[in-house]
């Protein structure tokens, strides 16, 4: 029995194994055409830009696009690219770290205990699956306005501690990776919940921590932070970038390096942790 | 039963239900960071939106209650919104069960093939997912001139004469908007199926073999399908959510508003009645009825997976 995992499957046909490639590569091609452009455009001397008919890559490849991006961005106004930066990388971080324990502790009691309430705050959060950020945007801004919090970085940051997504993720991660013996076990050794949920079920979940930072980092990153903030030194990278993208035609070298230079971090993050989200995903089933 | 009865046994049950909620009082203690975000930052908001749908609300005046008009004129006043609602209707229509099917088979068709070149295939079709702000690339490549891609191949290979405005003419806006939707809609959900495959047993797979699955198809039917069940549940309220909120597709390829509203969806309306003409009241009736849509959508589809493989 074992035989038939090692090898080929036995009721697999020749043809049939070409055939998925052969699909597989055409529709991937789709898939990776603009992200192939967007590579090969950033690299695009100008004259390479405005050719006719237009070449999908690039020849003399030059990093003039990504000087052009940093001159435009550091004399367009008073706010540096740097500054645009560091909004960028500190709320992403904070709103991540955040999120990553405030879902977890959550997602742990919702795991592994039944009480009051929890069933319909779980039901609550799988709908809330389907929000989008529009949806919620006009009462949002009033909330934002009552706390104070409208033109801060908390904003942005303390709504991504809720990310539905996340506290989703994780608790059916936890519920079906971690056995309940190993937490009574821990308890009869006298250990405290605080300490279970630190000692033993977070070392556990690494793989739907790396889960949860990755598509935290990935709504964090591209938010332009417009929503709540006014004031543009403290809006986000996106929003400099748009602002480079709007000058038209002339700046499509600039706007083409800006892009790219956006999607490289959470690119990065998700081949490192590739692996890992899937482990997590397997985990992802809405039950009932 | 008498009244005194009832009485003592409602009050025997608050008895016991105060005594749990006291001895999970760590629970709670855990729960608590993110129940308090959760509800001021997506349960109130819905709740507010229910509220001001029932009011004119222009922010600067305190909100009048006028009933159900903001309904009454969503429906019978409001052209444009019957625009936007026919719009959103055949995107979500088209996006989302192929947008579904599409994930589905994708990820199937990867899991098919050798592990060593997955996690390869996997990355070229999430990536358009992760890259965030692509619009640029999108309209570079629709652009109207000749050196838009698209054109440009076009024309190269007669198949048009001119340089056609894919982006600013009526005739083509909803087409382009779907096919870009579709390339952004693999989504979580298509992750959650690649794992699911991963994790049925291969026992299943050979007792399956030894049973007379003959050819793929009729494993996919057979075997593979009833296990996936919670995955295309979880792939479901995703494709959902997407479908019914497309925006940003619409508002960077076409701008916002779009030529003769052509490619105008209820979330565009919404953000037009909500952050240009601050309406709040009838902007809070966009996003009800919406909501409202979208969760029926979603039982509905539920109800429908629950019988799959029976």
């Amino acid at each position: 029995m074992k035989k038939i995992k090692a090898g080929r499957q036995p009721n697999r046909s020749r043809a049939g194994d070409v055939g998925v490639a052969i699909v597989l590569m055409i529709f991937g091609a789709f898939f990776a055409f603009p992200l192939v452009y967007a590579i090969n455009a950033a690299f695009k001397p100008l004259n390479e830009l405005f050719i006719y008919p237009p070449k999908l890559f690039v020849r003399n490849p030059t990093t003039d696009n990504f000087s052009d991006l940093f001159l435009l961005l550091n004399k367009q106004g008073v706010i540096t690219f740097t500054r645009y930066m560091f909004n960028s990388v500190f709320v992403t971080t904070v709103g991540t770290i955040g999120h990553i324990i405030v879902a977890s502790m959550a997602a742990y009691v919702l795991a592994k205990y039944r009480f009051p309430g929890s069933r319909t705050f779980f039901a609550a959060v799988t709908v809330a699956l389907m929000f989008t950020g529009y949806v919620t945007q006009i009462p949002g801004y009033l909330i934002m306005a009552k706390l104070g919090w409208t033109n801060t970085y908390l904003s942005l940051i303390i709504p991504a501690f809720a990310s539905p997504m996340g506290l989703f993720l994780m608790k059916q991660f936890m519920e079906s990776s971690i056995p309940d013996v190993l937490i009574e076990a821990a308890k009869i050794d006298g250990a405290k919940e605080g300490k279970v949920f630190i000692s033993i079920v977070m070392p556990l979940v690494k793989p739907a921590i790396l889960t949860l930072m990755i598509f935290s980092i990935q709504a964090l990153w591209n938010n332009a932070g417009t929503t709540y903030i006014y004031r543009d030194e403290l809006k986000m990278l996106p929003f400099a970038l748009q602002t480079v993208g709007a000058g038209g035609v002339a700046r499509t070298g600039a706007a083409s390096a800006a892009t790219l230079f956006l999607m490289i971090p959470p690119l990065t993050c998700f081949i490192l942790a590739q692996s890992n989200i899937v482990e997590t995903m397997a985990s992802s089933g809405i039950k009932e | 039963m008498s009244y005194a009865n009832w009485r003592a046994s409602k009050k025997r049950q608050a008895h016991f239900l105060w005594k749990d909620i006291k001895e999970h009082r760590t629970c709670y203690l855990f729960l608590a960071p993110y129940a308090i975000v959760f509800t001021l930052f997506f349960i109130a908001p819905v709740l507010v939106s229910i509220g001001y749908s029932f009011t004119y609300f222009n922010v600067l005046q305190p909100a009048r209650f006028i009933g159900f008009q903001n309904y009454i004129n969503l429906i019978l006043a409001d052209d444009i919104f019957l625009t936007a609602v026919k719009n959103t209707f055949l995107i979500a229509a088209i996006t989302g069960p192929i947008g579904y099917i599409m994930a589905f088979i994708f990820a199937w068709l990867i899991h098919e093939l050798p592990r060593s070149i997955r996690a390869i295939a996997v990355l070229v079709f999430y990536a358009p997912t992760i890259s965030g702000q692509v619009y640029l690339i999108w309209s570079i490549i629709f652009s109207g001139d000749a050196y838009g891609y698209f054109n440009a191949y076009m024309v190269e290979f007669g198949f048009i004469d001119n340089p056609i405005l894919w982006l600013t003419d009526p005739r083509y806006m909803m087409i382009i908007v779907i096919v870009v939707q579709l390339w952004l809609s693999l989504g979580a959900g298509f992750l959650s199926f690649i794992a699911g495959l991963n994790t049925i047993p291969a026992d299943q797979y050979e007792a399956g073999y030894v049973d007379g699955v003959r050819n793929r198809w009729q494993e996919l039917w057979y075997i593979t399908l009833p296990n996936m069940k919670s995955m295309l549940m979880f792939g479901a309220v995703m494709a959902i959510s997407q479908s019914f909120n497309t925006a940003d597709v619409s508002m960077n390829l076409c701008g916002f508003p779009s030529t003769d509203y052509a490619a105008h969806t209820v979330v565009t309306h919404l953000i037009d009645y909500g952050s240009t003409r601050f309406e709040m009241g009838y902007a809070s009736a966009i996003a009800t009825v919406l909501f409202a849509v979208m969760y029926l959508c979603n039982k509905f589809i539920q109800r429908a997976l629950m019988r799959l493989g029976t």
